[in-house]
């Protein structure tokens, strides 16, 4: 009965929502990124790639540099919303089948013969 | 068997419905009840729900929070709005992320189906900014699979 069901993919991993945070403010490098963490340029550039893949993040050239934004077209995205919330509410409702298999077992096996 | 369907209702609703092989009242129960809650509403593989309150009256509190393996957890509040054993729960619930996302206001109704239960949820589209901090937060367990796939394609 949770709606938003989603955010149980969760992780709430505070650096990726950081780094999105830091981007809605404008274009920045994964150093500039880097900066405000205890973290590593290679760590902060795998959190990057996630966001990317997830159509959240867009890289461009300039250079030797890539500088990193936020990509609108995948946060609008609302199918992809969609898509997560299906996949999250569907294996909690699998479970669920199975809590309410064990629920008639236990109930029938209560009653007396 | 009894797949589950997700539709949109304008901009503003999303509708899920959902067909199981219990009665209402088993699958009302297992929507108010902490000790069966924990058991399924869950998301990945790994996490767990140390922690959950609902009082199933008007003006009940809920209090659900996830933890993972690794200690990496987050928490949902909201408050009942409206119950009607074992037919409808209405609640209004927000996530913490750590900020709190918009309200969401949930209608979940259970009708008898045969000898199972059709139960029809009815929630709020997040807006764009909830969806965001959300995907932010979800896309590695809930994508992997999916990225893995188009990779295949590719």
């Amino acid at each position: 009965m949770q709606a938003l069901d989603a955010a149980f993919f969760a992780l709430s991993d505070p650096t990726r929502r950081a780094i999105l945070a830091r981007l809605a403010r404008g274009e920045a490098t994964v150093m500039q990124l880097a900066e405000p963490f205890e973290m590593t340029q290679p760590a902060i550039s795998r959190h990057v790639k996630v966001l990317e893949r997830a159509g959240l993040l867009t890289r461009r050239v300039e250079g030797s540099k890539r500088p990193c934004r936020l990509d609108k077209k995948g946060i609008k995205a609302v199918e992809q919303w969609l898509g997560v919330l299906q996949k999250a509410l569907a294996r909690n409702y699998d479970r669920l089948d199975d809590v309410l298999a064990d629920l008639q077992r236990t109930t029938s096996k209560g009653e007396p013969r | 068997m009894s797949k589950m369907v997700l539709t949109t209702e304008g901009d503003r609703y999303v509708i899920v419905t959902r067909r199981f092989a219990a009665s209402p009242e088993l699958v009302f129960r297992a929507h108010t009840e902490p000790a069966l809650i924990q058991k399924w509403l869950l998301g990945p593989d790994g996490w767990t729900m140390p922690v959950c309150v609902i009082e199933p009256k008007p003006g009940g509190r809920i209090r659900y929070e996830w933890k993972d393996k690794n200690g990496n957890g987050f928490h949902l509040t909201g408050e009942v709005v409206e119950v009607n054993p074992f037919s409808k729960i209405v609640h209004v619930e927000r996530m913490h992320l750590p900020d709190p996302t918009p309200d969401n206001h949930v209608e979940t109704r259970f009708e008898a189906d045969g000898r199972g239960t059709l139960m029809t949820m009815r929630m709020t589209l997040p807006n764009e900014q909830a969806r965001t901090r959300m995907l932010a937060t979800g896309m590695e367990h809930g994508m992997e699979d999916s990225y893995a796939r188009l990779d295949k394609l590719l």
